[in-house]
C-alpha cells in the first residue's frame, strides 16, 4: 500500500471548485439574484400580513385538512410564537421553506418520473441521491458561498440538496407502484406517454409523492439552523446568535418555535394525501 | 370474413433471444432452451385465425402462455417472431402512432382484476377510452352511459369502484371496453376473480351482449367449462404451444393428445355436449302411408318397441308403439292414422344435454332431436347419451 501515492482528492476538489467558480460564477450569480428577489419578496409579503390573520387562516386550513386538535394546536402555537416576538423570524423561515420545497417539487418530481421510466437515469441518479443525503451539510455549505453569495439563496440551495432526494425517490416509487394491470389498461386503450402520466400514473402515485413532499418539508425545516451559518436569518439565525452568545433561554425559545412550525406543517401535509 | 390472423407468433423472454429463437425453430423443447440460453419461451409458433363475430377462447393452465399470446395481439408484448394481422394489416409492422390509433378505436381489453382506476368515478372509468381519443366530454358521457346501461349498471355512474362488488366492477370493465365500440374484445380471464355463481351470471350476460353486438372476442380462461360455454372455437395451450384448436365438441370428443384428454376428463360434459353430439341417426322411420305391418316389421328388424313417424319432408309427426301397430294390423287397418302418438319428447339439436337428462330418465320412448323446421335429425337413446357423458364417441345403433 505504501507504494501507491496518496490520491489527492482534496486538491482535485479545490481545483474543480475554482474552475467552476471562474467559469460559472456569472451564471450562478444571475440565478442567485433572481432567487433572492423572489425569496425576499415572499418573506416581506408574509411579514406584511397581519399575524392575527395568518394565525386564523392557518388554524382554519389545519381544521379542514387535519381536524380539530391540530387546528387548536396551530392557534395556540402560532399565538405563542407571536407572543414571544419571534413572528418575523418565523415568517422568514417559512418563506425559505416554501421557496426550497417549491424548487424541490419543480425539480424533484420530473426527476422522479425520469428515474421511474428510464433505467439508465435511475442508475445514474440513485447514487447521486445517496451522496446528497449523506454528505455532511457543512461540506457543501461553504462552497455554496462563492457561487451564490451569502444570505438566503445559498441557504435555500443547500436546503435543496438535502431535502430533494425523498421527493425524487418517492415519486419514482409511486410511479413504479402503479399496478401492472392499470399500466396495461392505459396502453391497451391507446394512451400516449403523457396521457399515461397525467391520467393514470401521477394520480395513482399522488399519495406517495405527497409523502415525499411531507418529508421534504421536514428536512427543509431541519436545515434552517445550519443555513443560518451562512447568513440566512429567520429562526435559525436566532438560534445561531444565541449559541454564539451562550444565551440558552433565547436559543430554547427559537428552538421551540421551530418545533411548533414543524408539527403544524407535518400534520397538515400528512393529511393532504388522505382527504382528497 | 377473417378478422384476425395470428401467424407463427413466438415470444421469448430474455435479452438474448436469437439463439433461443434458433432452437425454437429446430424444435428443441422449452426446458432445453432455458437450460442452454437462460431465455424463457412464452409462446411458441402459435397460429390461428378468427372470423368476424366469432368468440375464440384460448385456454390453458397458468404458465401455458395464453395471457402472453393475448398481449401479443394488441402488442402490449412485442412478439419475438411472427405476425398479427387485423383485417389484413400486419400489427407487428405498424408505427407507434398507428398502433395507438388501432388500440383506441379497434380493440378493447378486459382485465382479470378489473383494472379500474380507483380515483375515478364509474362513469369516468367507462369513458377512459373515449377520453384518450380526445372526444368532447358531453359525447363521452353519453356514450359511456349507454355502455353502462348495456351491462345493467344504470344509476351507478357517480359511484367509485370500491363501492361496487367484484361482479359489478367487471361489468364496468366490460362497459369500458364496449364504450369505444371496438371490433375486437380481448378478454384476459375476465371472470376468474369472481365467485362461481356470479361467474355464471357474467358468462350468460356476455353471451347476451354478444348476441346483440356480434363482436369478435378473444377470451382467455383456465376453466374448461367456461371455455366450452363461451367459445365458438377453443384453442388449448400447453407449454407455450397451441396443442389443439377446435369447436367445443371436437375438444371433448376427439382430444388431440393425452394432455387434452386429461384436461377434459373432469369437465361436466352434460353442460358442454348438445343433443346433436350424442344423438344417433334415425335409421328406422316410417311414413303415414306405411301400414301397421310395415311399421311392425321395421321394429322387428331393429329390435325396438316404437318407431318415429315422419312426413315426406322428414318432419316429425309422432311415433307408433309396437302393441298399437300389432292391434291395428289384426284389425286389418291399412294406414297408421289413429295409432300415431303425438306426445313425443323432443329436443333441438343445440339443446344442452344437461337440460335433457331429466326427460331421458323418465321417458319410455327415445327423445327425438329436431331442428327449427321440425325435421327429424336424430334420436337420443340412453346408451348413446351415457357414452357421450363418459367421453366416448361410438356409432350407436338404436
Amino acid at each position: 500500500m505504501n507504494n501507491i501515492p496518496r490520491i489527492p482528492l482534496a486538491k482535485w476538489t479545490d481545483m474543480a471548485i475554482d474552475w467552476l467558480t471562474v467559469n460559472y460564477q456569472n451564471t450562478t450569480q444571475a440565478i442567485s439574484d433572481v432567487l433572492k428577489g423572489a425569496i425576499v419578496g415572499l418573506q416581506d409579503f408574509l411579514i406584511s400580513i397581519p399575524p392575527e390573520l395568518v394565525i386564523i387562516v392557518v388554524a382554519l386550513i389545519a381544521w379542514w385538512l387535519a381536524g380539530k386538535r391540530i387546528a387548536l394546536f396551530s392557534l395556540v402555537g402560532l399565538a405563542f410564537i407571536y407572543n414571544i416576538q419571534l413572528w418575523n423570524e418565523t415568517m422568514q423561515t417559512i418563506a425559505m421553506v416554501i421557496a426550497a420545497v417549491s424548487l424541490c417539487i419543480i425539480i424533484g418530481v420530473p426527476l422522479g418520473i425520469l428515474t421511474a421510466k428510464n433505467m439508465t437515469a435511475h442508475r445514474i441518479i440513485t447514487p447521486i441521491l445517496d451522496f446528497m443525503q449523506t454528505l455532511p451539510a457543512f461540506v457543501y455549505l461553504l462552497p455554496a458561498i462563492p457561487f451564490f453569495g451569502l444570505g438566503v439563496v445559498p441557504a435555500v440551495i443547500t436546503t435543496l440538496i438535502f431535502a430533494m432526494p425523498p421527493i425524487i425517490r418517492l415519486t419514482d416509487l409511486g410511479i413504479k407502484q402503479v399496478p401492472e394491470e392499470l399500466v396495461e389498461l392505459g396502453k391497451s386503450f391507446g394512451s400516449t406517454f403523457f396521457q399515461m402520466l397525467f391520467k393514470i400514473e401521477l394520480p395513482l402515485a399522488r399519495p406517495t409523492i405527497l409523502a415525499g413532499i411531507n418529508q421534504c418539508i421536514m428536512l427543509s425545516l431541519s436545515m434552517v439552523v445550519i443555513a443560518a451559518m451562512i447568513g440566512a436569518k429567520g429562526l435559525g439565525g436566532v438560534v445561531w446568535t444565541a449559541i454564539q452568545n451562550l444565551k440558552m433561554g433565547m436559543g430554547f425559545e427559537a428552538g421551540v418555535a421551530i418545533v411548533i412550525i414543524a408539527i403544524i406543517l407535518d400534520r397538515i401535509t400528512q393529511n393532504l394525501g388522505k382527504t382528497n | 370474413m377473417e378478422k384476425l390472423k395470428v401467424s407463427n407468433v413466438t415470444k421469448i423472454y430474455g435479452n438474448n433471444t436469437d439463439k433461443a429463437m434458433e432452437m425454437v425453430l429446430k424444435g428443441e423443447d422449452n426446458e432445453q432452451i432455458r437450460a442452454k440460453t437462460k431465455q424463457v419461451v412464452g409462446v411458441r409458433e402459435a397460429s390461428f385465425s378468427v372470423e368476424e363475430g366469432e368468440s375464440f377462447v384460448i385456454m390453458g393452465l397458468s404458465g401455458s402462455g395464453k395471457s402472453t399470446l393475448l398481449r401479443c395481439i394488441n402488442q402490449l408484448i412485442k412478439p419475438t417472431a411472427g405476425h398479427i394481422y387485423l383485417d389484413g394489416q400486419d400489427l407487428t409492422k405498424v408505427s407507434s402512432q398507428e398502433l395507438i390509433e388501432i388500440r383506441r378505436k379497434r380493440m378493447g381489453m378486459v382485465f382479470q382484476r378489473f383494472a379500474l382506476l380507483p380515483n375515478r368515478t364509474i362513469l369516468e372509468n367507462v369513458g377512459y377510452g373515449l377520453e384518450v381519443q380526445g372526444i368532447a366530454r358531453k359525447v363521452r358521457t353519453e356514450q359511456a352511459k349507454k355502455a353502462l346501461h348495456m351491462v345493467g349498471l344504470k344509476g351507478w355512474e357517480d359511484y367509485y369502484p370500491h363501492n361496487l362488488s367484484g361482479g359489478m366492477q367487471q361489468r364496468v370493465g366490460i362497459a369500458r371496453a364496449l364504450a369505444t365500440n371496438p371490433d375486437i374484445l380481448l378478454m384476459d380471464e375476465p371472470f376468474s376473480a369472481l365467485d362461481p355463481l356470479i361467474r355464471q351470471d357474467m358468462q350468460d350476460e356476455l353471451l347476451e351482449i354478444q348476441k346483440k353486438l356480434h363482436k369478435t372476442i378473444i377470451f382467455i380462461t383456465h376453466d374448461l367449462d367456461e371455455a366450452l360455454k363461451i367459445g365458438d372455437r377453443i384453442a388449448l395451450m400447453k407449454d407455450a404451444r397451441i396443442v389443439q384448436i377446435g369447436e367445443p365438441e371436437d375438444i371433448l370428443l376427439s382430444p388431440a393428445s393425452d394432455y387434452v384428454a386429461r384436461f377434459v376428463e373432469n369437465v361436466n360434459r352434460s353442460k358442454a355436449l348438445t343433443a346433436s353430439s350424442v344423438m344417433v341417426k334415425p335409421r328406422s322411420v316410417v311414413y303415414p302411408k306405411d301400414g301397421p305391418r310395415a311399421a311392425l316389421r321395421i321394429m322387428e328388424v331393429h329390435g325396438i318397441s316404437s318407431v318415429f313417424v315422419v312426413d315426406r319432408k322428414g318432419a316429425l309427426i309422432g311415433y307408433v308403439r309396437a302393441e298399437d301397430a300389432a292391434e291395428a294390423a289384426e284389425k286389418g287397418q291399412r294406414e297408421l292414422d289413429g295409432i300415431i302418438q303425438n306426445d313425443v319428447p323432443t329436443a333441438f339439436d343445440d339443446t344442452p344435454l344437461s337440460e335433457l337428462l331429466d326427460v331421458l330418465a323418465y321417458t319410455k320412448v327415445p327423445v327425438a332431436v329436431i331442428d327449427e323446421e321440425k325435421i327429424l335429425k336424430g334420436v337420443l337413446v340412453r346408451g348413446s347419451v351415457i357414452a357421450g357423458l363418459a367421453g366416448e364417441r361410438r356409432d350407436w345403433d338404436e
